[in-house]
């Protein structure tokens, strides 16, 4: 076995707060009015302010293993913020109060002075089974009331959750969408040179921290897929010279066969209730669309046409399947019912289309496009219409979304003796952003939020 | 399509070196060619050397194509009738695809290439149990550049005789 068995997550516990400040009485998450029209983004427009934040270091209580570690926290939710592009970080040297009680009510008018629309306040400190606790506040600066407000424990070695999980509170509170940092990546670590790479699952935070390795690269693996429901990941794997689709747990480092086929069976990916791996399966020169209940173990052959079927993706209500297939020629993108059937082509610009992922909001198909010589990610509605390039170059490739369906992760690679890296981008287009990892990255995959 | 045959024409003896050798770079040095042609002659008739060199482990294909091209052609012929002469080798077909496509489409492609290579020598009186195939996709490229006359060269099927058969 070429996976490391990994510790599981430690338990996580959190609770509101009640609410502080001069509206004594309204209830966390309401807002006054003008606050909302002033404050409240719409993350799918073209053109938006970021919202000006200040966030100074959350306090440190004494018995916190590391006295920095409070200021580590604010680090982490600081990038994260300004990597959504939605939230303008304030530079803390400009800031007028210190914080030294996040039980009080900062001081509105000082934080009003450096033009902050929000601000947050945090505490970190030791509980007596040694986890560590954070406790946060969110605090509207015109209405000068607290917004939100929560606390959450953990051991000490996962204490970069807590900072993902206040992320995903102050994201939430602020743009109505669900957050997305409390969460990992799957992808394909990549390193030698490009004649002769070594390959290997590799898995990280979003923002590309607590990176782990999952095999050690004797093996050619690709095309890792998270489950929408649990810590497992299905992948593409060259084992002893017969490649075909695995399922790990990452947690406990189990891994088996997924079906039991002839052929190499390749392009996995799970269904929205993670109880079902749909994949392609080559037989003879045509390769068709498979899918195989984990439960069950049956499988079902959905498509059968002397072509390149694959890259299936389920809609979110599992409902219909997105594929590409050359069945027409040139690789198209096609819908078809979950249960297989006739299909129809959705990808009607110029060249050609292929790696469709639904959405998880079901809104969109996102998708690599070949024209020209250059490689684009962009989006689609599933019906076609809509089509919107994100990023275009030489080679972009395999975008995968983040759970709430506004951001999309892809890797790009400038060819020759280089390598692909791993970028995020919004589905506005808006807002590329690399995300590093130790060596080449490819073929990312979103987890679901942890929970 | 011209630019590609002349890049299929003047890269195929390097390609054959690079096998050799088992260097994977372009090897496009005429000093490498002449080390390359001294060995060819040096080959022990029957051996994995003599294949390589003398008859040509591999053919190439056109973009987003699993057809064979004539050349392709000439190569299997000669490639069927040294397996025939040598039945005690079982081998391996490697479809392999360029770069310029997406990993998984890749993945089918390379098999659409191995599998019409081993239809062809199937066709050639060779046995179906002597053979296997197997896709790389764009994971295995031998030449590394952003043009094509490298991409040219990825874009192939590989008979790998095995070891000691």
């Amino acid at each position: 076995m070429s996976e490391r068995q990994l510790s599981p997550s430690p338990s996580l516990s959190r609770r509101r707060l009640l609410t502080l400040g001069a509206a004594a009485g309204a209830l966390a998450g309401l807002w006054p009015r003008d606050a909302v029209a002033q404050l409240k983004l719409d993350v799918t427009q073209g053109t938006i302010r970021p919202i000006p934040i200040a966030l100074p270091d959350f306090l440190t209580a004494p018995g916190v293993p590391d006295p920095a570690m409070g200021r580590n926290i604010t680090q982490i939710i600081t990038a994260n913020l300004r990597r959504s592009g939605l939230f303008a970080p304030i530079d803390q040297a400009t800031y007028v109060e210190r914080i030294a009680d996040v039980n009080r009510p900062p001081r509105f008018a000082d934080w009003r002075q450096i033009n902050a629309d929000a601000v947050v306040t945090g505490r970190l400190e030791r509980q007596g089974n040694g986890n560590l606790q954070a406790q946060f506040r969110l605090w509207d600066v015109v209405a000068g009331q607290q917004i939100a407000g929560q606390q959450s424990s953990t051991t000490p070695d996962n204490y970069r959750r807590l900072a993902h999980i206040i992320s995903d509170q102050i994201y939430h509170r602020l743009t109505g969408e669900t957050g997305y940092f409390d969460t990992r990546i799957v992808f394909i670590d990549e390193s030698g040179a490009r004649n002769q790479r070594t390959k290997r699952l590799a898995l990280m935070d979003q923002d590309g921290a607590n990176v782990r390795y999952l095999t050690r690269g004797d093996d050619l693996v690709l095309t890792p897929r998270f489950s929408p429901s649990s810590q497992e990941i299905t992948y593409m794997s060259y084992g002893q010279g017969h490649p075909r689709v695995f399922l790990l747990n990452i947690e406990t480092g189990q891994r088996e066969v997924v079906g039991n086929f002839p052929g190499m069976s390749f392009a996995p990916r799970f269904s929205n209730d993670g109880q079902r791996i749909i994949m392609s399966l080559q037989q003879g020169g045509n390769s068709n669309i498979f899918v195989m209940d984990l439960r069950s173990r049956a499988t079902m052959k959905l498509t059968d046409t002397a072509a390149i079927d694959t890259s299936p993706s389920y809609s979110p209500d599992g409902a219909r399947i997105s594929f590409e297939s050359d069945r027409g020629g040139r690789q198209q993108i096609y819908v078809m019912a979950g249960n297989g059937g006739q299909a129809n082509r959705i990808s009607f610009g110029e060249g050609s289309y292929s790696t469709p992922v639904w959405s998880p909001r079901g809104d969109y198909i996102a998708f690599t496009k070949q024209a020209q010589g250059r490689f684009s990610i962009g989006i689609m509605r599933p019906d076609g219409s809509g089509e919107r390039i994100l990023t275009d170059g030489f080679h972009n490739e395999g975008p995968t979304w983040a759970p709430n369906g506004r951001v999309l992760m892809f890797f790009r690679d400038p060819g020759g003796n280089s390598g692909p890296q791993l970028f995020t981008v919004d589905i506005t287009g808006r807002n590329e952003q690399r995300i590093a990892t130790p060596a080449f990255g490819s073929d990312p995959a979103w987890s679901p939020l942890l929970r | 399509m011209l630019s590609e045959i002349c890049s299929f024409r003047s890269t195929r003896l390097a390609c054959l070196i690079v096998a050799a050798l088992s260097v994977g770079a372009c090897a496009r040095n005429p000093a490498e060619q002449n080390a390359a042609m001294a060995n060819a002659s040096a080959a022990t008739p029957g051996s994995q050397q003599d294949f390589v060199v003398n008859v040509g482990d591999r053919i190439w294909f056109q973009v987003d194509s699993s057809e064979l091209t004539q050349q392709a052609i000439e190569t299997l012929e000669k490639q069927a009738q040294w397996l025939r002469s040598y039945p005690q080798y079982a081998f391996t077909i490697e479809g392999h695809a360029d770069e310029r496509g997406t990993r998984e489409y890749n993945i089918a492609l390379g098999a659409r290439r191995a599998q019409a290579m081993r239809d062809y020598l199937a066709s050639r009186g060779i046995q179906t149990n002597r053979m296997r195939t197997i896709s790389y996709g764009k994971e295995r490229p031998v030449a590394v550049c952003n043009d094509i006359s490298c991409w040219s060269q990825n874009r192939r099927a590989v008979t790998v005789l095995n070891a000691s058969s």
